[in-house]
């Protein structure tokens, strides 16, 4: 069953259609990858999943309801949850607070926020670092910050946006098992991702745009091998050649 | 029980035993009005200091506040204390409106909304003569002769404001001030109603900031549109004494209120008749180069940077 329904999903910004006409869907529990080139949309698409821009036309449909024009809040409590690709950790709040505060989403008491959020730094590895300012955490740190963030909310459809770029080697392979281990406790993921590492090790299916629009969509392999997403990421000559 | 709460402790009985420790009612009226700045001072410290909605325009809430209780006796008829209650809640409904109007804005933009906001009802307090008696003022007849009354009825008040301060600090409300505060795309898409919290928040800091408008007309039994809605008595004190004080600390603009009205009181008076004459009128500078010395040294205010307060008087002390 589909969990995201994106029916001909079109932002425009003036004159510059950003996404334009995409159509994709989310199975539950699998994970599905976006990928395209830079500026392509894929981060404008997210957004428009929930509703931080207002879509200009087509439909978003979360467990067969439109969720389209629901203020971001809302989308988050039926069971989206997202993160940034540039990072938006609350500096000046310990990484425990980030994601208490995040845990009253669902969590009722103090109490119940703490003990979930504390759950979920030990879940996301992040809980030695508990009493820390969330500013003072390194790049990797603070990209786990955001997922830890989204976990709180206990999405059952999880946005994530780069969350491997910026990475080392070592953060990258943990960063994926993460994921993994997310995907494993029945939570679907949809993901936007430049590194090939781990977008061809983790995903089910990618859908590939470019210029706002669908270039292909199919298994890791197929899409590697489709010529408009090699003529997107290495240019016509290369196509042409191979 | 730690030394924080003994500290508590001292400070509560020292402060219900005050007026009889100084019999002096130039003192006494001092520290009500200190007290009416802490209340003032930590309801700007909510909505400024912990929800990051930087507001240049409280004395539009103390003003109303204030015109409410004059209101309700010269009007009315009804007894001055019924304003307390009256100002508080007429604050509210005005913070309603202001936040419906101004939470469109965000940071800069915000804090200039709050700005033209208070100085269209100070415009609008001078020109309802019919209501407000316009430049003339509103006149009332004090309640109590004595100052007694007012510094517990001022204390009970401050007590109030910074207890509420606190306990909605530790509340799920706290965590949720905070995160708009740091980052209000991050919070909304944490599932936080940015917008509903941000005027739970601006709802609570008009609230008490009419409370205390309400108790200054009782108190001085004389307001016109220039004293309660004033730029720099009002709405500009109320941001020094959170600065100077501490931003998001729970005691910061208890010891702000403390301090500014100390330093305004002490040039007010040309050092107590001890300097000459002209520098009664220095105090404007004098608070300015405060403010330049605490951004640039105490940027979190006394309270929030105690620590590094203490450390270098340390150090001095250790190294003379």
């Amino acid at each position: 069953m589909a969990l995201l329904e994106v029916k001909n999903l079109t932002k425009a910004f003036g004159g510059l259609k950003a996404v334009n006409d995409v159509t994709f869907h989310v199975n539950e529990g699998e994970i599905l990858g976006l990928i395209g080139p830079n500026g392509s949309g894929k981060t404008t698409t997210f957004n428009c999943i929930n509703n931080y821009y207002t879509i200009t036309s087509g439909d978003v449909l979360f467990k067969g309801a439109s969720i389209k024009g629901l203020k971001t809040h809302k989308v988050c409590h039926l069971g989206i949850g997202r993160t940034f690709q540039v990072v938006k950790p609350l500096a000046r709040m310990t990484v425990l607070d980030n994601v208490t505060a995040s845990a009253f989403c669902r969590a009722g008491t103090i109490k119940a926020a703490k003990e979930e959020a504390y759950r979920i730094l030990e879940f996301s590895g992040l809980v030695e670092h508990k009493d820390k300012l969330a500013k003072s955490l390194p790049i990797g740190g603070r990209k786990r910050l955001e997922i830890a963030r989204a976990l709180a909310t206990k999405p059952e459809l999880l946005l994530l946006d780069e969350t491997a770029a910026g990475l080392t080697p070592s953060e990258l392979d943990e960063a994926i098992e993460l994921i993994q281990k997310i995907r494993e406790n029945g939570t679907t993921i949809l993901i936007v991702e430049h590194i090939m590492k781990v977008i061809m090790t983790i995903s089910d299916r990618i859908h590939a745009i470019n210029f706002g629009q669908t270039i292909g969509e199919g298994t890791p392999h197929e899409v590697a091998n489709n010529p408009a997403v090699i003529k997107a990421y290495l240019g016509e000559a290369y196509a042409q050649c191979k | 029980m730690g030394q924080k709460h003994l500290t508590l402790i001292f400070i509560g009985i020292l402060a219900v035993a005050f007026p009889f420790l100084v019999p002096s009612d130039y003192y006494l009226h001092l520290v009500i009005i200190a007290l009416m700045w802490v209340v003032i001072g930590s309801a700007w410290n909510l909505l400024a200091g912990y929800t990051g909605q930087v507001s240049f325009g409280h004395a539009m809430f103390f003003g109303v506040g204030a015109y409410t209780a004059g209101i309700i006796v010269t009007k009315l008829e009804m007894s001055a204390w019924w304003g307390m209650m009256f100002g508080g809640v007429t604050a509210m409904l005005i913070g309603l409106f202001v936040g419906w109007v101004c939470f469109r804005l965000r940071g800069p933009y915000f804090a200039l909304a709050t700005l033209a906001g208070s100085e269209i009802f100070r415009l609008v307090a001078t020109n309802w003569e019919s209501l407000t008696e316009g430049m003339v003022g509103i006149l009332i007849i004090q309640t109590f002769t004595s100052k007694l009354p007012y510094y517990y009825i001022a204390l009970t008040l401050a007590f109030l404001c910074i207890f509420v301060i606190h306990v909605v600090m530790k509340s799920k409300w706290g965590y949720y001030f905070v995160s708009i505060r740091e980052d209000q795309d991050a919070a909304e898409s944490m599932g936080i109603n940015t917008t509903l919290y941000k005027n739970v928040s601006l709802l609570i800091s008009a609230f008490f900031t009419g409370m205390a408008g309400a108790f200054y007309m009782n108190y001085m039994a004389f307001i016109d549109p220039h004293v309660v809605f004033s730029l720099h008595y009002i709405s500009i004190m109320a941001i020094l004494v959170g600065i100077v004080g501490g931003v998001a600390t729970i005691m910061g603009p208890a010891v702000g209120a403390f301090i500014m009205i100390g330093l305004q009181e002490t040039f007010r008076s040309a050092f107590f008749g001890l300097a000459p004459a002209w520098t009664s009128e220095a105090h404007i500078l004098v608070f300015g180069l405060l403010v330049i010395f605490v951004i640039l040294f105490l940027p979190n205010g006394i309270v929030g940077d105690w620590s590094k307060i203490k450390r270098k008087l340390f150090r001095i002390k250790a190294s003379s």
